[in-house]
């Protein structure tokens, strides 16, 4: 069931130069399923009209806790950055689908820039499985690294960089760890990453997921304003998705 | 507390507050947050004769207080609403209505006879107003001749409460509110979006597919306010205000303009349960102005 609710803000910690890392208190918090999103309400910000749909990053159910990693992107984004503990801040939770947790085969979850923040949860879903993935994370240089040590609990992290100050220099579908055999691709990131990304998990035969993030106002199916144009036709992002599988999409090759 | 029942032409609402079209799916969209029954009524998604896949993304941009769609009546067609949705909603304890489009009159008309026979749906609202199809819509409601034709034509077969939903992109809405009146119209619904354009200077691009699309939200509510109090003194048939309204507050300003009912649109984005909250506050409102029914403040203005 979706809900309503007041978080109360416990820490907010800034992790690098664009993103900070929210923790999010509050008793009502149900469980969320790794690639499922929640719905931010912004106060006081005039250009700020809808509420900004964010990934969930980790969940603590003993704790009631929720955490959301945010990447400086506007007007909204900046006002969340600014949050100070034991202000309030209205979500609505748990929204979308989620992420195949796979009980078996070998798993890749490829990440760019803030597009990492769903793939801690989802390794740590299948980490708990016994299934420990690798992560292959893109980012245009070294001062973009995100919680490192974090992400490396449940997962082998590997990196690539555009201008080559950390990990393998170029973009994810350039990194030698793709040379390695894998039965599931998920992804997370800009759209032409992920198109890259599924274009080579087509090209190998893998099976391919990607968490998409359409512009949408209502989050809860009723605008239809977030749709993506799939073999079925529009789909919304916000019920239907986020997560889709590649060979559901008009994208391949 | 007052009495909230309001008499729409003989349609009695528990209270005055209704959801807009395209802002409220089928209802079933909101169940976790509110309860469909506590509402005066709900008007489903538009609908059409066939299925549309609407526009190309994107379709939303967000503006100051607001927002523009470009959706373009996405649905899956009358007769999919009929067999798959009418059932899960009909035995709700509100008035539900059938937002109806069309391309053509024949299209209206079609649509308008299958949902009459639609036992628990009260009444429909005929969109004459979206800005966002090349066909149809909106063209039909900024001309008085039009106007009158489809709603006529719909008149004749459509037997229940036919409430008509008029356009802001008129020079004069006050012509067009009172054609839909000679045809027949049982009340009239104002304002749907305005035709409004975004671009983005980064990209050097328009924000949406179809580059214009409809503005809604707070940005529009003065506009709304203004039409809503030119039409509900020009006819003799009830007007239902809408545009921006955000709270109880607003609400209650159309009601003072002459508005007999409201509906909420955009807001349902924000907050789902909003509408709860706006049921409450007309009814604290009344309270505390010792006004002991809605009727009593509804055209103050």
């Amino acid at each position: 069931m979706k809900k309503i609710i007041d978080f109360i803000v416990k820490q907010n910690n800034r992790i690098n130069k664009d993103v900070f890392l929210l923790e999010l208190f509050s008793k009502e918090l149900t469980d969320l399923e790794p690639g499922q999103f929640v719905n931010v309400k912004v106060d006081n910000s005039q250009n700020t009209f809808l509420r900004r749909p964010i990934s969930v990053h980790d969940v603590d159910n003993e704790k009631h806790l929720l955490y959301l990693l945010i990447k400086i992107v506007g007007e909204g984004t900046e006002k969340l950055s600014e949050l100070q503990k034991n202000d309030l801040l209205n979500i609505i939770v748990p929204l979308g689908n989620s992420f195949t947790i796979h009980k078996e085969g070998k798993c890749i979850l490829v990440g760019g820039g803030v597009g990492i923040a769903p793939l801690y949860h989802l390794s740590k879903a299948l980490y708990s499985n016994g299934l420990k993935p690798d992560i292959l994370i893109g980012m245009r240089t070294k001062e973009d690294l995100i919680l490192p040590e974090k992400f490396s609990k449940y997962a082998n992290l590997y990196y690539t960089t555009e201008d080559g100050t950390y990990g393998e220099k170029g973009y994810p579908t350039n990194h030698s760890i793709l040379k390695n055999k894998y039965n599931h691709i998920q992804c997370c990131g800009p759209l032409p990453m992920m198109k890259a990304i599924a274009s080579y998990a087509y090209k190998n035969k893998i099976d391919c997921e990607v968490s998409l993030e359409n512009m949408m106002a209502c989050g809860i199916g009723a605008c239809l304003c977030c749709v993506n144009d799939t073999k079925e036709g529009h789909k919304c992002v916000c019920t239907d998705g986020p997560i889709f599988n590649t060979n559901t999409l008009k994208w391949q090759n | 507390m007052a009495k909230l029942i309001t008499n729409l032409n003989g349609l009695k609402l528990k209270n005055p507050v209704l959801t807009a079209s395209g802002t409220f799916g089928y209802g079933l969209e909101f169940e976790d947050f509110m309860d469909l029954d506590s509402l005066g009524g709900f008007i489903v998604k538009g609908t059409t004769l066939n299925h549309r896949e609407g526009n190309p993304y994107p379709r939303m941009a967000e503006t100051a207080s607001g927002m523009l769609n470009a959706v373009g009546l996405q649905n899956k067609g009358v007769d999919y609403f009929i067999k798959n949705i009418y059932p899960k909603i009909k035995d709700k304890k509100t008035n539900i209505f059938v937002n109806v489009s069309g391309s053509t009159i024949e299209d209206y008309v079609a649509t308008a006879e299958k949902v009459n026979e639609l036992e628990n749906i009260p009444g429909i609202e005929l969109n004459i107003s979206c800005p966002n199809v090349k066909e149809g819509g909106m063209t039909f409601g900024t001309n008085v001749k039009s106007a009158s034709n489809v709603i006529s034509a719909v008149r004749k077969v459509y037997k229940k409460h036919l409430m008509v939903k008029l356009t802001p992109n008129v020079t004069n809405i006050r012509d067009i509110a009172k054609a839909a009146e000679g045809a027949g119209a049982d009340s009239v619904s104002l304002i749907n979006t305005l035709l409004g354009m975004s671009v983005d200077a980064k990209t050097r691009k328009p924000e949406l597919s179809t580059i214009t699309g409809g503005l809604s939200g707070p940005c529009v509510k003065p506009i709304a306010l203004r039409m809503v109090w030119e039409v509900a003194h020009a006819i003799n048939i009830p007007t239902v205000g809408l545009g921006g309204i955000m709270n109880a507050t607003d609400a209650i300003e159309f009601l003072l303009v002459g508005a007999s009912a409201i509906q909420i649109g955009t807001a349902n984005f924000i907050d789902p349960s909003v509408t709860t909250k706006v049921i409450k506050g007309i009814n604290e409102y009344l309270d505390e102005n010792n006004f002991s029914d809605v009727s009593e403040i509804i055209g103050l203005i």
